[in-house]
C-alpha cells in the first residue's frame, strides 16, 4: 500500500476505481477538523489583510442561482463584477460571473470578453437527468458564450458505489466542454464523510476536471474549512503523482472577509502560493463580495462605513 | 506579493510584572530571611524580567510551618464543600485573568503564545474546575467510605509547563484536603507567583498554599523536609532518583513523574495527513520540552520514503519567532543551559551517522532558539533514539512488522506515552495492552484532560495525575498505579 496511488490509473472499470479509490488512505475527522481550527487561528494584519481581501476579491465567482433571476438582475450583478466598488479604481474585479445556463447569453453580453463567464450545468442542483440532457445543457451552455462549467456530480451513483457512471459523466461532460473549463462539483454536504470527500476528488481529478467544488449551494453544510483543507491536500497530492496543478473552488456559506482570509491562510499552508491566485482558487458567492468590500474601505480610508456604501447587487 | 503575514504581537500591556517577588508563604509575600534573590529572564530576548527571591532553608522551614498550621487549623476541618467553593472560585479567577497570564508564561517561558493561549491556561482552569467537582464527593471516587487527606504536600514542578504543572499538583492537593508547599523551576517562576496572587484574591485561608521560589537547592530542602507527607515532583530522571533517595526510609508519599523518550508509531494504512499533523504536535510542540513528546518516529517501512517527504513538507510552514506574535508555531527554548544539551545531543546524532535536516528558517538574533530538526538514519544504539533531548528534535527509525514496531517501542528505559497511527481499531487496541507506556494516543498525540490520569511506567516515574486515579495520590491510600 501506498500513502498516494499509484500513476498512472489504467484501470477505469467500475472494480478498477473502487480499488483505486478505496486503496487511498483514510481520513480521521478529528485531527482533520483539529488542523482546520488551528489554521484557523491564524491572524492576519495590516499589510497581509488587505492583500488578501484585494487577492479575495479576484476569487470571487460572483453568483446568482435563483429561480427568480432575471436578465436585469443578472446586467446588474454583472456590472458590480466588473467594478466592485464604483468609488475606489483600484479595487479589483471578480474573477467571474456564475449563472444559470438561461442566462449566459446575458452574462457574456454584459461582461464581453473581461470576465469570465460560468455556467452551472448538468441539471443543477441535483443532478437528476439523462445523460442526453446533462450533455445537451452543457454544450448549449458552451455555445452561449460560457468559459466555465460548474458541474455537479452524481452523488446517487456515488454513494451506490458506482464509480464509473459518476467517471464516465465527468469525462464526457469535459469533451463536451471543448476549451471551457470544467468544475465539479462534488457536493460534499451529500457525501457525508471525509473518505468520501477524498474519493470523489480523486475520482473528478482523475476524469479530469479543472477545479473540483465543494457545494451547489442549495445543500446545507455547503463549503467548510475542513472539507476544503481535504480537497487542498487532494490537489497538493495529485500534482504530486501527476504535475498537474487542479483549483479548488470553496462555495456556499462564505459570507464574511474573515471567513475568506481563512480559506486562504489553509490555501497557502497547504498547497503554497502557486494556488494563490484565480487560476486555482475561487470563492462561490454572492454576499462575500460585500464584506470584503466594507473591509477594503475600512482599511483605506481607516473607518467603517455601512451597507449603504456598498451596492447591492 | 506572496502571503507574507505580518506581525501580529499580542499586547504585552496585560500583564503587569513587579521588579522584585518575595516568597508567598501564609497567604503573604515576604522576604527571604537572607535577601537573596536571583533574575529571571525571557528566553526569547534575554530581557531581565524581574528579580525573584531564593528561598533558603529558614524561608523553606516557614512556608512548611505554616502549611501544617493551615492544614491543622482550617483546611482538614472545613467540609469538602467548602473547599470546592475555594477551588472554584480560583478556576474562575484563572478564567477571567486568562489574557494576562497565557502572556505571562509565554514571557518567562519562551512558548508561543498560541499554546498559552489556547493550550496551557484552558488546561489550567479545567483542571481546578474538575477537582473542585471531586471536592464533597471523595467518599465515591472508590477510596473507601471516608478518604482522608495525607497533611503537607511538598510539590516541585518544571518548567516546560509552568502553571498547568502547578494546577496538576496543586488542584488535587487541595480537592483532597492537603496543604501545599509549591515550588516552581527557577526559570519559570512568575505564573506561579501570579498564582498567588490569585490565591490572595480568592480569599483562599493562609497557609493552604504556599509559593518557594528558588533553583535545585530550594527543591531538595524541601522534599527533604522532616515535617512534609508527600512529595510530587515533576522533571528529570536524574532529579527524581535524587528525590527517591531522599524520600526512602521515612513515610512520605511519592509521585514521580520524570523523562519519557515517547515513540510515534505509524502503520502503512495510517490517516497519513493527519498522521503528519501529529507527528508534528508530538515533538515541535512547546519546542519539544514535553515529556511525553513524540521523539521516536517509527515508520513502517513500505511508506517510509513518502512519509518523510510529508513530514518535511509540512514542517517548511512551521513559524519560528516572536513567541507573542499569534502566527508562531515554534518559540524559544527555555534557557542556554537547555539550548547547550540540545546541542550537544544533536551533535552527537550528527557524529553517530544520523542524516540531519532541518527547514530553512531564520534565527533571530537574542535569545535561545533552535530549529525543528529531524534525524533520519536513526539506529537503536544511537544516543538520540536513547536520551531524552527535550527540544524540537525528531529522530526517525523503521520497523516492518507490528511485532517490530512493539519491540522498538519498547526498547527503552522509559515508559510514558506511545502514538499509535492506523484506521485498523483491532490493531490499536493489540498494540496498547503491548507497549509499556502509562499513556497510549490513537490517531492523535499530546493530548491531555484533566478527567483522564497522567503518568509513567519504569524510569518515566510512578503514580497518576489527573481523573478519579490521581486523586488516590493525596489520599490515605494504596497507590492506584
Amino acid at each position: 500500500m501506498n500513502l498516494l496511488p499509484t500513476r498512472p490509473l489504467t484501470d477505469t472499470s467500475n472494480s478498477g476505481l473502487k480499488a483505486f479509490l478505496h486503496g487511498l488512505p483514510g481520513v480521521d475527522a478529528v485531527g482533520l477538523e483539529a488542523r482546520a481550527a488551528t489554521l484557523a487561528t491564524r491572524s492576519i494584519k495590516n499589510e497581509s489583510k488587505a492583500w488578501a481581501i484585494d487577492t479575495a476579491i479576484s476569487m470571487v465567482d460572483l453568483t446568482t442561482l435563483e429561480g427568480m433571476d432575471t436578465p436585469g438582475k443578472v446586467k446588474a450583478m454583472c456590472a458590480k463584477a466588473l467594478h466592485p466598488d464604483p468609488t475606489d479604481n483600484s479595487c479589483p474585479s471578480v474573477a467571474a460571473v456564475c449563472v444559470y445556463g438561461d442566462l449566459v447569453t446575458t452574462a457574456r453580453e454584459a461582461v464581453g470578453d473581461r470576465l469570465h463567464v460560468a455556467a452551472v450545468a448538468t441539471a443543477f442542483p441535483s443532478g437528476r437527468a439523462s445523460m442526453d440532457v446533462k450533455l445537451m445543457d452543457t454544450k448549449q451552455a458552451v455555445a452561449d458564450g460560457a468559459d466555465e462549467i460548474d458541474m455537479v456530480i452524481d452523488r446517487g451513483a456515488f454513494l451506490s458505489g458506482n464509480y464509473s457512471k459518476v467517471y464516465d459523466e465527468i469525462a464526457a461532460i469535459k469533451e463536451a466542454c471543448g476549451d471551457a473549463h470544467l468544475k465539479v462539483i462534488l457536493e460534499t454536504g451529500e457525501l457525508k464523510t471525509y473518505d468520501n470527500v477524498r474519493r470523489a476528488s480523486w475520482l473528478a481529478m482523475e476524469a479530469g476536471a479543472d477545479f473540483i467544488k465543494t457545494s451547489t449551494g442549495k445543500v446545507s453544510p455547503a463549503a467548510t474549512l475542513p472539507v476544503t483543507l481535504l480537497m487542498l491536500e487532494a490537489v497538493r497530492d495529485f500534482e504530486t503523482k501527476t504535475g498537474t496543478k487542479v483549483g479548488v473552488k470553496a462555495a456556499g456559506g462564505i459570507k464574511t472577509s474573515k471567513d475568506a482570509i481563512r480559506y486562504l491562510v489553509v490555501v497557502n499552508e497547504t498547497v503554497g502560493e502557486a494556488w494563490l491566485n484565480p487560476d486555482l482558487f475561487r470563492f462561490g458567492a454572492s454576499s462575500l463580495l460585500n464584506d470584503l468590500l466594507l473591509q477594503r474601505q475600512r482599511m483605506t480610508t481607516g473607518h467603517y462605513s455601512g451597507p449603504d456604501y456598498v451596492t447591492i447587487d | 506579493m506572496t502571503f507574507e503575514y505580518a506581525p501580529a504581537p499580542e499586547s504585552r500591556s496585560v500583564v503587569d510584572i513587579d521588579a522584585s517577588y518575595g516568597l508567598f508563604i501564609n497567604g503573604e509575600f515576604v522576604d527571604p530571611f537572607d535577601g537573596q534573590h536571583f533574575k529571571t529572564i525571557n528566553p526569547a530576548t534575554e530581557e531581565v524580567l524581574s528579580e525573584v527571591a531564593e528561598a533558603g532553608q529558614a524561608d523553606v522551614g516557614a512556608a512548611v510551618a505554616a502549611a501544617r498550621r493551615a492544614y491543622d487549623k482550617t483546611w482538614s476541618k472545613m467540609s469538602g464543600k467548602d473547599r470546592a467553593k475555594y477551588i472554584f472560585r480560583i478556576a474562575r479567577l484563572i478564567q477571567e485573568r486568562s489574557r494576562e497570564l497565557a502572556v505571562l508564561e509565554t514571557l518567562d517561558n519562551g512558548k508561543p503564545i498560541r499554546e498559552s493561549r489556547d493550550v496551557d491556561i484552558p488546561l489550567v482552569a479545567a483542571h481546578f474546575f474538575y477537582h473542585a467537582g471531586w471536592a464533597d464527593k471523595l467518599e465515591f471516587a472508590g477510596y473507601g467510605p471516608n478518604p482522608k487527606p495525607l497533611g503537607v504536600a511538598a510539590q516541585v514542578i518544571p518548567w516546560n509547563f509552568p502553571l498547568l504543572m502547578l494546577a496538576w499538583k496543586i488542584a488535587p492537593a487541595l480537592a483532597c484536603g492537603n496543604t501545599v508547599v509549591l515550588k516552581p523551576a527557577e526559570t519559570t517562576p512568575l505564573t506561579a507567583l501570579a498564582f498567588a496572587d490569585i490565591c490572595q484574591q480568592a480569599d483562599l485561608p493562609p497557609g493552604v498554599v504556599n509559593i518557594v521560589t528558588g533553583a535545585g537547592d530550594t527543591g531538595r530542602m524541601l522534599v527533604e523536609h522532616p515535617d512534609v507527607n508527600k512529595v510530587a515532583f515533576t522533571g528529570s530522571t536524574e532529579v527524581g532518583k535524587a528525590i527517591q533517595r531522599a524520600v526512602a526510609g521515612t513515610n512520605k508519599k511519592l509521585t514521580l513523574e520524570l523523562g519519557g523518550k515517547a515513540a510515534n508509531i505509524v502503520f502503512d494504512d495510517a490517516p497519513i495527513d493527519q498522521a503528519i499533523e501529529g507527528i508534528v504536535n508530538g515533538i515541535y510542540f512547546n519546542q519539544g520540552h514535553v515529556c511525553c513528546a513524540g521523539s521516536r518516529l517509527l515508520l513502517q517501512e513500505s511508506i517510509a520514503d513518502e512519509a518523510i517527504d510529508s513530514l518535511k513538507r509540512r514542517l517548511q510552514t512551521l513559524r519560528l519567532g516572536d513567541p507573542l506574535d499569534k502566527n508562531t508555531d515554534i518559540g524559544a527554548i527555555n534557557s542556554s543551559m537547555q539550548l547547550a544539551k540540545i546541542e550537544e545531543l544533536t551533535q552527537s546524532g550528527e557524529d553517530e551517522g544520523a542524516e540531519r535536516w532541518s527547514p530553512e528558517c531564520p534565527i533571530p538574533d537574542k535569545g535561545f532558539w533552535f530549529p525543528p530538526t529531524v534525524f533520519t538514519n536513526v539506529t537503536q544504539a544511537h544516543r538520540i533514539a536513547r536520551e531524552e533531548i527535550f527540544g524540537p528534535v525528531l529522530s526517525v527509525l523503521t520497523f516492518r512488522t507490528p511485532e517490530e514496531a512493539v519491540e522498538k517501542a519498547n526498547n527503552t528505559p522509559f515508559g510514558l506515552s506511545t502514538g499509535i497511527w492506523t484506521e485498523k481499531g483491532s490493531r490499536i487496541l493489540w498494540m496498547a495492552n503491548k507497549v509499556r507506556s502509562g499513556i497510549v494516543w490513537a490517531n492523535t498525540f499530546n493530548r491531555f484532560d484533566p478527567t483522564s490520569p497522567f503518568g509513567g511506567y519504569k524510569e518515566s516515574g510512578f503514580g497518576r495525575e489527573g481523573g478519579v486515579q490521581g486523586l488516590g495520590a493525596y489520599l490515605h491510600v494504596e497507590d492506584p498505579s
